[in-house]
Formats: C-alpha cells, structure tokens, sequence
C-alpha cells in the first residue's frame, strides 16, 4: 500500500474520531439555544450549569461513587492481578475477564434483579457495589501485566537475603509495581465517573450521576447546557488519563 | 504456601462470586419465574392445599418463539453488529497499519490517540451525533442540498437506522484498532523487503504478506467489536427513534417500563446463549483455517 494512501486515510480516521467531540466542545460556547449554526462565543451555558442544583448534586454523586469503587476496586483488582500472575488458577482468570466480555447491558439487568431479591435499595450503595465488580477486572488486568514485566529475580533476590514472603513483597515487589496499580486505579476512577448503563438499571428512583443526567437531559430536549457539561467531564477524564499513560508507559520501558 | 494463594485470590474472588456470578444464576433462574403481580418477580414457591411447590414455568421462553417479530429483531441486532463490525475493520486497518509503520517514538502517541476520544464519556459521543446528524446541522443541511440538485427529496438522518450505524462505528472504532495495531506492530518488516526481493508488488506485499498475518488480530478486533454492539441499548435509545431499536432496547423496556422481568431475562438469556454461539463458532472456524 502506497504509504500516501495510508497516511492520508489514517487522518481522516483521526478527524472522524474528533471532529465530533470538537463539536460539542465548540458549541457549549455558543451564543444559540440550537446546536446549529456558530452565533457568538459565550460563558452563559456554563454559569447554567453552575446554578442547576440537579447537576451539582449529580456531580457530587459521581465523585462520591468514583472514589469509593476505585479504592476499593485497586486493592481487589491489585491481590486479583496478583494472584493470576503468581498461580495457576482456574476459575478467577474467567471471572475477571468475564463482566468485561459480556454486554454490560446484562451486567446491569441481573445486579437489578439481584438487588431487589435481597431487598437492598438501590441508589448509591448499588452503584458503588456494582461499578466495582466491573472495575475489579480492569485493575487485575494492568497490575498483572506490570508484574509481567518485571524481573522476577528481585524479589527471588530479596528471598535468598532472608526476607519473609510479605517482606519480598512490600519492600520489593509492592514498589515496582506500583505505576501499575496508580494506572489501574485511575483507570477505575474514570471507569467508574464515565459509566451509564450498569449505573443506569443499578440507581434506581433516589440517586442520580451525571451520565444518568445527562442522558435524562438529552432525551428530552438539546441544550447546550449538555455541551458545558459534557466539555468539563472530557477535560477532567482527560486530565486524568493523561497523568495515567505518564505514569503507565514509564513502567512499561521497565525503569 | 496454599494459604496464602487463597488470601490473594479469595476476596476478588470472593466479590466477583457475589457480584457477577450469583446475579447471572438469579437471572437465569427469574427467566423461568412468572412476573409479579405488579412487576418484578413472582415467589419460587408455592404454598397452597397440596402443600408446597415450585411456581416455575417455560412461559417466557414460549413467547419469545411465539412471536417472530422478537427472532426479526434478534436478526436486526445482528445485521447492525456485522455492518458495524465491517466499517470498523475498513477504518481501522489502514490507522492500524499507518501507526504500525510510523517511527517508534511517535507510535505511542498516535496509539494515544486513538485511546483518548473513548476516554469520553459514552453518553458524550452519542450526544456529538445527536448534533451533527439533527435536521437543522450544518451536515444534514449541506447533504440535503446536495441531494436537492439531483431533484432528489431531503433525508431525515436522525432517529434512523442509519444515526444508530453511524454512532455504533464511532463509538466501537477503538476497539478494532488497538488488537490490530498490537498484530500488526509485531510484523517483522524483514518478511516484506524478502517479498519484495521475490518481486511482489506492494499490493500483493499486502495481501499475501501482511493481510494474512494480521488475521489474529483481525479475529479479536471483530470479536471486540462484534460482541458488545449486540446488547447497546443508548445508542438505538437516543438515535434511533422508532425503527432503529435493538435487542437491547426491548431488554431495558421489559426491565423497566414493562416490568415483564421473567422475560426480559430470558432475553438476556437468548442474547447471551446466541453471542457466545456466534463467538465460539466463529472461533472455532478461526482455528480450523490457521491449521
């Protein structure tokens, strides 16, 4: 293949993949009700925002549920990509991967009946229960391959020095991989603020966050509010993995 | 030695039982339920003057066979997740092959940024379409009046088939490029300087060289693409309006609105049973062809 073509045709891949979101950032800027047509640059949709309670309240919740999920979803996450790299396991390798390769939709659906026939209420606490279950796998899945790719011979090193098994591991073992664990935490974290359909049938009537906002938003009429709202989470998830692929690729080149 | 594998495995473990596996077997077992009198589940037992016994029943399976307008939809679902499935391999292929032959400093940014749109919020990409595709955008209006220079009737684009296909390609992209990039990054550029010394031109260098070898990672990237298509219910529910619904959708109205639980689990049942089927037959086919 002509290498024109190629460069030519992976451009048009990447205007495809951002054109859209540049859209809706360019337009919570503008001076118009309708996403429609450029009018004039303005700050207005974003004091908006400021002044919806609902958001805000939503937002709060979105934090409140990615903090907690990702805590606790790193410290599983972390013994679970410990435990699959260190033993041959049969049944947690499939339970990790498997939230992560079935439709989500089904995730959703059987926590709901869960919940409901152990009588739990739904709202946060559903939330939070059900974003770790499927962050557990994403967290295994980044500290296992760190720990793929480290030298195995300092720990055995740190062994033959005398140290206990735990010893190996928190002196040794813990701080190599810990870009990993930082990674998959974040991972979670965004995970966790960015998910809408698991959340969606877990919320039930009580709790909202901000996908399930937005989405209640944008069902019923296009606002350019939406388009504030949804620039300042891409800027925060943004932020977020950019700190993580800092953190990430290091561990991978292993220094 | 044995005790401290079950203290590292057995919490994750422990949770994923409580949290993936036990829902699933209740939902499995709810599809076999009659519905409750005002939604949700009727008992499992009943008691009455013969004593006690199980209140089970095949009732949602039947309807589902009942009635072929749920095997149509099954079918559409189908038909949208391979057109997806399709675009998304003629789009990623050649990214795929432009970051595999870039400089290697620079691949893992462009890998980068391919990651990063999909880093936004799922809601967000569908919304970015809502836009772009609506009566009054600058896209919808400059294809009509391309279309009006042929005498041809202006198109409504969104809340169509068509909104639904489009959002499914973007929103899935990602997944096709990544494996296939990880296949193609591997490709020892040796075997392509040999074809070359053989005398293969560039487009029999593709298809006989690297086409081939990235089969691999074409699998996965279909199989990644492919499968979580088949139970998205956001996109047909924001863009599709009447015509475009999926399975999905059907799914979350039973859940939610209708309340039919017992049959919106067989759905997922029959959902779940027909992806892996497809999968694994698709698998196996792979498998035969590599030997």
């Amino acid at each position: 293949m002509s290498r024109k073509i190629l460069a030519a045709s992976g451009i048009a891949v990447y205007v495809f993949l951002y054109l859209p979101l540049l859209i809706v950032v360019a337009y919570s800027f503008n001076n118009s009700k309708l996403n429609a047509e450029w009018v004039g640059f303005t700050w207005h949709w974003y004091k908006v925002l400021l002044e919806d309670d609902a958001m805000l309240k939503a937002a709060g919740n979105s934090l409140f549920i990615a903090l907690t999920a990702s805590a606790v979803s790193t410290i599983l996450g972390t013994m679970a990509g410990y435990a699959l790299y260190r033993y041959k396991l049969k049944l947690l390798p499939v339970l990790v991967m498997a939230p992560l390769a079935i439709p989500e939709i089904l995730v959703g659906v059987s926590l709901l009946i869960f919940y409901v026939s152990i009588n739990l209420t739904l709202g946060l606490g559903s939330i939070i229960l059900s974003h770790i279950a499927f962050c557990v796998g994403f967290v295994a899945i980044v500290v296992r391959s760190r720990l793929s790719g480290m030298d195995e011979s300092l720990p055995e090193a740190a062994r033959d020095l005398g140290a206990t098994p735990w010893v190996a591991f928190r002196l040794v073992t813990l701080p190599l991989i810990m870009p990993g664990i930082i990674a998959g935490a974040l991972l979670a974290f965004t995970l966790s603020i960015d998910d809408f359909v698991i959340t969606f049938f877990t919320a039930g009537v009580g709790a909202s966050t901000l996908p399930l906002q937005i989405y209640s938003m944008i069902k019923i009429a296009v606002t350019p509010e939406v388009n504030a709202i949804s620039t300042l989470l891409m800027l925060v998830t943004l932020f977020i993995i950019v700190v993580a692929s800092r953190i990430s690729p290091d561990s991978i080149r292993g220094k | 030695m044995n005790r401290d594998k079950w203290l590292i495995s057995g919490p994750p473990l422990f949770y994923l039982v409580v949290f993936f596996v036990i829902p699933t077997l209740i939902m499995v077992i709810a599809s076999f339920r009659y519905a409750g009198e005002y939604g949700g589940l009727a008992p499992v037992l009943l008691h009455d003057a013969n004593g006690t016994h199980l209140n089970l029943t095949l009732e949602s399976y039947q309807e589902y066979f009942s009635d072929f307008i749920y095997t149509r939809l099954f079918i559409k679902t189908l038909v949208y997740a391979l057109i997806t499935t399709f675009f998304c391999l003629v789009f990623a292929y050649p990214l795929a092959l432009m970051i595999a032959r870039s400089e290697k400093k620079r691949r893992d940014l462009l890998v980068l940024l391919v990651i990063l749109p999909f880093w936004s919020n799922f809601l967000i990409r569908i919304y970015a379409w809502m836009i772009i595709l609506g009566p009054q955008s600058a896209f919808t209006v400059a294809l009509n009046g391309f279309l009006g220079l042929f005498g041809m009737n202006p198109v409504r684009l969104l809340f169509t088939p068509f909104a639904v296909v489009v959002c499914l390609i973007y929103v899935q992209l990602p997944f096709m490029v990544l494996p296939l990039y990880a296949n193609l990054e591997k490709h020892d550029p040796a075997l392509l300087d040999a074809a070359q010394d053989l005398g293969a031109n560039g487009w029999q260098r593709f298809w006989r060289v690297t086409f081939p070898l990235s089969l691999p990672g074409i699998y996965a990237g279909v199989a990644l693409v492919f499968v979580p298509v088949l139970g998205i219910f956001a996109v047909p529910d924001i863009l599709g309006g009447t015509k475009g619904i999926m399975i999905g959708n059907l799914i979350k109205q039973e859940f939610l609105e209708a309340r039919d639980w017992p049959f919106g689990s067989a759905l997922s049942i029959i959902l779940t049973l027909g992806a892996m089927a497809i999968v694994g037959g698709a698998a196996l086919f792979a498998r035969r062809r590599d030997v």
